[in-house]
Parts: C-alpha cells; sequence; structure tokens
C-alpha cells in the first residue's frame, strides 16, 4: 500500500492573534508552528495503515524552506519519506493553484490512498482533497472520522447527526480526515534523532494565475463585557444567581 | 441571474438552504438580477413550488437521487451552470454544500470562495466578500476573479427571511448521469447511539480543559451538570488529546459548535481553536486560577480562582439548595 498524506504549516496560534501591520497576514513574530489538527490525524492514519497492510508512506507539503520541521515531525512519528514542494508565498497560493501542483506531482507516483486534512486550519477552504481527487480522475470521500482497508477498497464512515454514514470506494481513492479518527500518537526521542537524517525530496513549482486573491485580514467585532464575579469560593454565590438567570436551577 | 444550490434533508429544505436564498434574493437586488434555485434529489418536486421569492426552480428528481451523492449532484450541477449561465452560484457553506461546490469548481475550472460572511457590492457587481478563517475568529476579504462567482454561505452569517414573492416557475432538468458518477454513494447509515443530552442542544454547557488535569477531575462537572437542568459535558481539544475525554465530546474549530445559554469553562485558558467552538454561547462564565488567561477577554463572568476548590463548592452548595 502507498499512502500519501498532505499537511500544510500553520502558526500555532493559542490564545489570540495578531496581524501584520500591512493586514495581509497572521503576524508569526515569536510564534511557533504546527499542522491543522485534522492533518496530525491523517499523518497518524497514513502510518496506521502502513503498519497494518506493509508498504510505504510520503508526506507531502506546499510551503516554505521551514516548513521542513512539520514535514521532520511526521517522519519522527513513523511517515517513511517526505516532499517539500517549494513556495515561499505559500499563504498566498488559493487552492486551485495548490491543488494543481500537488496533482502534477503526485500523478506519477502512483499511491493507492491519497490522505488530506477536511480543511485547513488557518484558510478553512475545504477544497484542496476534493480539487487533487477531480484532477487525477479518483474517488474522493469527504470529511471522514473511520478508515478501513480492504484488499482494493476501502471502507469510510462519516458521522453526521442521524449516524455513521457508510461509504465503499475502490483504491486508488482520496480521502479528507476529520479529527477523531484516532488519537495522533507523539514523536518518539528515537524518532525525532533518526529523522534528521532522512532526506526531503525538495521540488520546485511554479504558481498558476490565482482566481481568488486576499485582499486584507481582520478581526471580527468580538461583543463581551466581563464582569469579574469574585476570586475563589467566594463567588458561589454569584455563579447560583447567574445559574438561576439563564433557568438553570 | 444568480443560482442557489439548495440542500433537501428529510423531504425539507434546510436552514443553511433557506439563508442561501436569502442571501442570493439580497444579492440579487442590489445586481438588479433575478434568482433561479436549483433542487437535486428525492422530494425535489414536491418542494419546489413553495419557493416563494425565486423566479425560476430547476428540478432534478430521480430515483437514484436519494440522499447527497456526491458526483452526480456535481455533475448535475456543473449542467446547469453551463446551460444557464448564472453570473453567482451560491451554496450553503456546510459539510454538503462545500463538498458540491468544490467538486462543481473543479469540474468547470473555477475558483471557489467558501464559508462567506459579507458581500460588497458596487455599481450593480459583486466585487469582494469577506470569508470566514480560522473557524470565524479572523475574516479575510477576497477578490474573485474567476467567472462565474462561486461562493457558499457560512451558516447562521445571515438570518432566513422568507419572501412573500410569488411562487415560482419550476423546471425540469435532464443530464445524463454515467455510472461513474455513482462511485462515491452512502452505503448504509449506522443511526447514533447517543445517550442523554447532546453538547448541541445542551442549554448549559460546562466545558474542561488543561486546567482539569485528568479523566477523574470530569467526575466532578458530570455531578454538576446533573444538577441543573439541561446540562452536557465538553472539552478542549487538550483534555480530548490526552484521552481525559472522548473526541466527541470536544468544542471547538475541530469539534462541535456550540450555542447554550450559558456555557461555564473550567480551567480553560481561551485558545482560538476552542473559544471557535463556544463564541455563539449567549453568555460565558469562566472559572480560571490565571487573571491574564485569553479566555476572560472574551467571557462575560470571570472567576478567578482554582476550580478544583470552586467546583465542589458549588456542588455542595446547589445539593444544599436542592434538599431545601
Amino acid at each position: 500500500m502507498k499512502v500519501l498524506v498532505c499537511v500544510k504549516r500553520v502558526p500555532d496560534t493559542g490564545g489570540g492573534f495578531k496581524l501584520t501591520s500591512d493586514s495581509m497576514r497572521v503576524d508569526t513574530t515569536n510564534v511557533g508552528f504546527t499542522v491543522s489538527p485534522h492533518e496530525e490525524c491523517a499523518v497518524e492514519e497514513a502510518i496506521r495503515i502502513v503498519e497494518k497492510h506493509g508498504g510505504s508512506s510520503t508526506v507531502l507539503t506546499l510551503g516554505p524552506q521551514a516548513a521542513g520541521e512539520q514535514l521532520r515531525e511526521a517522519i519522527a512519528k513513523g511517515i517513511t519519506s517526505a516532499i517539500l514542494l517549494e513556495a515561499e508565498d505559500y499563504e498566498f497560493w488559493d487552492p486551485a493553484a495548490t491543488a494543481q501542483a500537488i496533482a502534477e506531482t503526485v500523478k506519477p507516483l502512483g499511491f493507492d490512498i491519497l490522505l488530506f486534512g477536511n480543511e485547513s486550519a488557518d484558510t478553512c477552504n475545504y477544497q484542496v482533497g476534493v480539487r487533487v481527487a477531480y484532477l487525477l480522475d479518483l474517488p474522493c470521500v469527504t470529511g471522514i472520522k473511520a478508515l478501513e482497508i480492504q484488499d482494493n477498497k476501502a471502507i469510510a464512515k462519516r458521522e453526521t447527526k442521524d449516524g455513521w454514514e457508510v461509504y465503499e470506494v475502490p483504491l486508488p481513492a482520496v480521502f479528507t480526515v476529520k479529527e477523531g479518527i484516532n488519537t495522533p500518537r507523539h514523536p518518539s526521542l528515537r524518532g525525532i534523532m533518526s529523522a534528521k537524517k532522512v532526506p526531503i525530496e525538495q521540488r520546485k513549482v511554479t504558481k498558476p494565475a490565482p482566481q481568488l486573491v486576499r485582499k486584507a485580514l481582520k478581526k471580527p467585532q468580538e461583543g463581551r463585557q466581563l464582569e469579574i464575579l469574585g476570586q475563589g469560593v467566594d463567588a458561589v454565590p454569584k455563579i447560583i444567581e447567574k445559574l438561576r438567570e439563564v433557568g438553570a436551577i | 441571474m444568480i443560482l442557489a444550490l439548495l440542500e433537501i434533508s428529510k423531504s425539507a429544505l434546510t436552514e443553511a438552504s433557506w439563508e442561501v436564498l436569502t442571501a442570493a434574493r439580497d444579492l440579487a437586488q442590489k445586481t438588479n438580477d433575478s434568482v433561479t434555485a436549483l433542487l437535486m434529489g428525492k422530494g425535489a418536486q414536491a418542494l419546489a413550488p413553495t419557493m416563494k421569492g425565486v423566479s425560476t426552480v430547476l428540478v432534478a428528481d430521480d430515483h437514484r437521487l436519494e440522499g447527497y451523492i456526491p458526483d452526480a449532484f456535481a455533475q448535475i450541477a456543473s449542467s446547469a451552470i453551463a446551460q444557464k449561465s448564472p453570473k453567482i452560484v451560491i451554496a450553503p457553506g456546510t459539510e454538503t454544500g462545500n463538498d458540491l461546490m468544490a467538486r462543481v469548481a473543479t469540474r468547470l475550472n473555477l475558483g471557489l470562495a467558501t464559508n462567506c460572511t459579507e458581500f460588497v457590492v458596487e455599481n450593480g457587481a459583486l466585487k469582494r466578500v469577506t470569508r470566514s478563517n480560522w473557524g470565524g475568529s479572523l475574516l479575510e476579504e477576497v477578490e474573485i476573479l474567476s467567472s462565474p462567482i462561486l461562493l457558499t454561505l457560512q451558516p447562521h452569517a445571515i438570518p432566513a427571511q422568507m419572501s412573500n414573492g410569488s411562487p415560482p416557475t419550476v423546471e425540469a432538468i435532464n443530464v445524463a448521469l454515467s455510472e461513474k458518477d455513482f462511485r462515491v454513494r452512502m452505503k448504509e447509515l449506522i443511526p447514533s447511539e447517543k445517550k442523554g443530552i447532546s453538547l448541541t442542544d445542551a442549554k448549559i454547557v460546562i466545558g474542561g480543559g488543561r486546567g482539569m488535569g485528568s479523566a477523574e477531575a470530569f467526575k466532578m462537572l458530570e455531578e454538576l451538570a446533573s444538577l441543573l437542568h439541561n446540562a452536557a459535558v465538553g472539552a478542549t481539544r487538550v483534555a480530548t488529546n490526552n484521552g481525559w475525554r472522548p473526541h466527541s465530546d470536544q468544542i471547538g474549530q475541530t469539534g462541535a459548535q456550540i450555542a447554550p445559554d450559558l456555557y461555564i469553562a473550567c480551567g480553560i485558558s481561551g485558545a482560538i481553536q476552542h473559544m471557535v467552538g463556544c463564541k455563539n454561547s449567549k453568555k460565558i462564565l469562566a472559572i480560571n486560577k490565571d487573571p491574564d488567561a485569553p479566555i476572560f477577554q472574551r467571557a462575560d463572568y470571570g472567576v478567578i480562582g482554582d476550580l478544583h476548590q470552586i467546583v465542589p463548592a458549588l456542588i455542595a452548595e446547589l445539593k444544599k439548595l436542592k434538599g431545601a
């Protein structure tokens, strides 16, 4: 089984955002980076598929040189190899452009299973995986929370309000994964050390003409006014009062 | 013409679809245009005449189209766009709506702006959209260069309004579907076995974060919930990733989006990832021992102190009240 998993380097935002002075980007001075939660689970799923069925797994990102950090973290967890599609201006690639570069790269590599996150944490476009599937003429199931491989087919499940929707598709196929499909492992110290020696395959890519162009980022209005109810257990009567106000008691 | 792609669930239009129709009518008025709706799937024919304020409803009602069949629906929608040449195509920014529009966009080689919240119309033309980033904690202004303009609408961004307009003309649309259009389709639905009040239905939600410290500590939140009307317990990503709670309890960008009357956040710092999931709560009450925790900037009520003392004291007081 040859498994591909695509990830995106995103700022680890924690409690808040600062925007750059031109409002075009999130200010990442003194901010760490990670991959989106859905993609962490996609990486874990790729490792588990290969552990169970054999084969190899490849992690791919379109991003800056620095995104090697995210690729090495995936290798440290158990991914076999890594491809970096070099694009320092990756934040300004629209989903169609990103999908085109990924599809062109992976087409000759013959993967059986291609995993993506359902949507990236930052731009939330919900479409790179679907676009890659169409460009490669492969079936695609989005938003899955369970995946089982049987010979040349896959059983994928989506969780909805009404229950679990079960899909069966022939391989090769594309899946976009949601957090909850598994609990991602942490890399071992040995994994981290050996990942440093794995070479990352770097490829140059050319940005196609954009269809969407970012004009600015802005913060939404936040309309809450904080009232301090008190310190420690002394606040209990005030909490009870608030519970009464909403009919909880 | 503005084409609205709508969703049917349990023989009715979804709330998100009514919101899309409202946005489409508003855009049509500002751009001096008309609204055509496309209804796909079993039951579409019966629903079409109820759609007031729409000039035409295109209907693709076929016995094979039971439930959402991604590629077949994308094929029908792409054909409708090719035949009718709309200026703008808009669909709900739901899981199904985004899945469908991504497929349509790729088939037609067009850009797609998902989860839009605002539209800027200048001189009778749609110039820019504002769309949701980071689950709604940032907004992105985007210019769309490809035409027709493909959009999905962020659910709840624009409240649905009913129109008193005249009933629409209903037109059947016939699109040849191949075997391949059915290669991705639901095989079965395993009904959910969830018990108790769901996080999204509860009026009071009690959330626990890193400050809980263990799976064991969540028992007191369960006890607190049992003493309140219509309450449920949720958790942050840190808590679910640590295995203290199942992922289905997660509130956040990659978990449940809740909107209770009161959200009680215990030992939660207020990471963006989490706040996106609870920002629609009517009131937020935060209990945290760190007065500088970011959650206090996004809460209505703050209690500064150790939840491991405050929650048990609160439980004891509630029990006293119940006994009285």
